[in-house]
């Protein structure tokens, strides 16, 4: 760790490298970080099976190319593929949660994360999978830099994923219809929105923004049945630290993560990002708990 | 007869079963110190998940903790063992106070003191949010300390650790640990029933029904949630501690089964209806049971099924089997009140 640490001060290029990496990967965290505050924001509920979608997205990227289609053609079909689950996935359990405690809907996704989890854990064989994007690189300050072209093109994807959904959101009828449901979704019926459609609609886009983000994954990185968990708490950490239905402190706080990340990963070896990233949930929560008691004092 | 007769009878006919099922059925020994084990788990998990209103699903780590503390203490203080590979050491002196026995005691005890540490100092951390954030929390805890785990060296990283070799005949541990769980579930269901009739059972329902209200009330919300997430920390500690002794072998997929033993109790808990006393019992035996005559031929399919059962109970059948029974047959399940207290006017104690 003390090496690596060295290493990054007496070549401050490798700073720079582990950044950019970090930052174009953080893009893709954002797209399950918007979906996950939408529903959120929306529906009140924390949809723990958030990675689950991610990773099935990115199965059906993998499936499609080793069938022969480019990657890149995939994203629109994982989306799609992913609106209908989410849809289905309303249509039979969520409804019946939505209007319920928080907990009896946390415990519900968990369910459903357990039930993904698993049941792409015997379809697809626990392999780690990857889809070959046949994309080369780019080399900035004399090959110093080396920045694969997939990323580039991942990145870009995820903002323009993200900008389209923010447009639908703001200047669609069902976009309005959705942001008022999320005032106050009693006051949107009175006025006539059928809050049933709106949450479906939700959920539904929530699962298709994160099937794209697996199917960005899949080019780019790798994915397995037990990736899910990952994403989950990256959204969630995400979430927590922006606030919901705030994009570009999501995107920030996205991008944040990536960078520190890959830089967690230099450091202390691949092998504890995984534990990182958990210890940096309990960290921001344990931060977000004091802060909040400071307002609290009157209590004690 | 009235209530309180029939439930000496039935708690006497439980126990006289409990204590002599190792002698009927020997070859089940150890399943049957499953069973306990999961009623434990059950107990542990609806005193936060059902009672509480804080769902929890990183119990396992205070399971984990007391597996690996107690087999360290074992490995280090108390039996000189050789390597990872040789599982009967030397006891570290000669001294007779060193025996399998008292390492065990000082194993559980430290194992104990450090899940509590644990529990204390994560929910003094966190406890002070609401129960999505905490839900969200322990469900990186459980798998942060599972990758620690099989990446630390001290501890047998990747390849595990043994716990020393049971002292007497082959099979006597199994009706060692036997007893232990029992006696561990036992006492766990009785510490609960206790508190869930006290002040502390008022406070943590009225924490899941109402934390703002509670709060209001001035009630110590954190401080309540803390206690009772050390309590579930106790009993964990000590169940985990003993099932490494009984497993002998050690390693992440032991001590930290989020998959499995750290989903079952949640299902085990709500199957038998939350926040109910005896809902997590019978729904630890019901689940323990079909387990083991059919759930083993899905073949892999078992955890499929576990994750669609859990939707579907949480789903279509939110109160669990108690809670059925409690609406279905009030009088005979339903919750006694105490009318003579009810009358008696209401004592200003502990005001503050």
């Amino acid at each position: 760790m003390v090496d690596n640490l060295l290493l990054l001060f007496n070549a401050p290029i490798l700073s720079a490298q582990l950044l950019v990496d970090g930052i174009l990967i953080g893009a893709i965290f954002a797209l399950a970080a918007y979906g996950m505050a939408l529903v959120w924001g929306v529906m009140d509920i924390i949809n723990i099976a958030q990675g689950e979608f991610v990773m099935l997205g990115g199965y059906v990227t993998f499936f499609l190319a080793a069938a022969g289609v480019h990657p890149l053609y995939t994203v629109p079909v994982a989306a799609a593929a992913l609106y209908l689950l989410g849809w289905a996935l309303y249509r039979t359990v969520v409804f019946r949660v939505v209007d319920k405690d928080m907990f009896i809907s946390i415990l519900a996704t968990f369910g459903i994360s357990i039930f993904l989890q698993q049941l792409a854990n015997q379809l697809f064989q626990a392999d780690v999978r990857t889809a070959e994007s046949g994309l080369g690189s780019f080399f900035l300050a004399d090959g110093l830099i080396v920045v694969s072209q997939i990323k580039v093109v991942s990145f870009i994807c995820a903002l323009i994923l993200g900008a389209t959904l923010f447009l639908f959101l703001k200047r669609s009828r069902l976009g309005q219809a959705i942001r008022a449901t999320a005032q106050n979704a009693r006051a949107a019926r009175i006025m006539g929105v059928n809050t049933d459609r709106v949450f479906s609609t939700t959920f539904a886009l929530n699962a298709a923004i994160c099937g794209a983000a697996g199917s960005l994954v899949v080019m780019t990185w790798l994915v397995h049945p037990y990736l899910g968990l990952a994403y989950t708490l990256r959204a969630f950490m995400i979430v927590t630290v922006a606030g919901l239905g705030n994009m570009a402190s999501v995107l920030l706080a996205s991008l944040g993560l990536g960078a520190v990340e890959n830089f967690a990963g230099f450091l202390l070896g691949t092998e504890y990002q995984a534990a990182f990233v958990f210890s940096l949930l309990v960290a921001i929560l344990v931060w977000r708990n004091a802060l909040l008691s400071r307002q609290r004092k009157y209590l004690k | 007869m009235t209530n309180t007769t029939r439930n000496l009878l039935l708690y006497t006919l439980i126990c006289l079963i409990s204590l002599l099922a190792p002698h009927l059925a020997p070859a089940f020994r150890v399943q049957m110190a499953l069973l306990w084990m999961m009623i434990l788990f059950a107990l542990t998990w609806d005193l936060g998940g059902g009672q509480m209103g804080y769902n929890s699903f990183g119990n396992i780590v205070f399971f984990g903790i007391g597996c690996y503390v107690a087999a360290v203490v074992q490995r280090d203080l108390f039996f000189a063992v050789e390597g990872q590979s040789q599982a009967t050491g030397d006891l570290a002196t000669s001294s007779p106070l060193f025996n399998y026995f008292n390492g065990l005691a000082v194993g559980l005890a430290l194992a104990v003191i450090i899940a509590v540490a644990v529990a204390a100092g994560l929910g003094s951390g966190i406890l002070g949010l609401r129960g999505q954030y905490f839900a969200i929390c322990t469900l990186g805890v459980g798998i942060a300390a599972g990758e620690i785990a099989s990446g630390w060296g001290y501890i047998g990283a990747g390849s595990g650790m043994v716990a020393p070799i049971f002292p007497g005949g082959p099979g006597q541990n199994a009706t060692f640990f036997y007893y232990f769980f029992f006696a561990l579930a036992v006492t766990c269901f009785f510490t609960l029933k206790r508190l869930y009739a006290s002040r502390f059972g008022l406070a943590i329902n009225a924490i899941r029904d109402d934390e703002d209200k509670a709060e209001a009330m001035g009630i110590h919300t954190t401080r309540y949630k803390t206690i009772a997430w050390c309590i579930s920390a106790v009993f964990l500690a000590l169940a985990g501690g003993a099932f490494g002794h009984l497993n002998n072998f050690i390693d992440r997929e032991v001590a930290f089964p989020g998959i499995t033993f750290g989903v079952w109790m949640v299902l085990m808990a709500i199957l038998g209806g939350k926040g109910t006393l005896w809902g997590p019992v019978i729904g630890a035996t019901i689940f323990h049971a079909t387990q083991e005559l059919f759930w083993t031929y899905l073949l892999g399919w078992q955890r499929v099924a576990l994750g669609l059962l859990i939707v579907v109970i949480v789903v279509f059948f939110p109160l669990g089997i108690m809670g059925w029974l409690r609406s279905r047959w009030p009088e005979r399940f339903g919750e006694t009140v105490d009318l003579e207290a009810r009358a008696a006017p209401i004592s200003l104690g502990e005001t503050r």
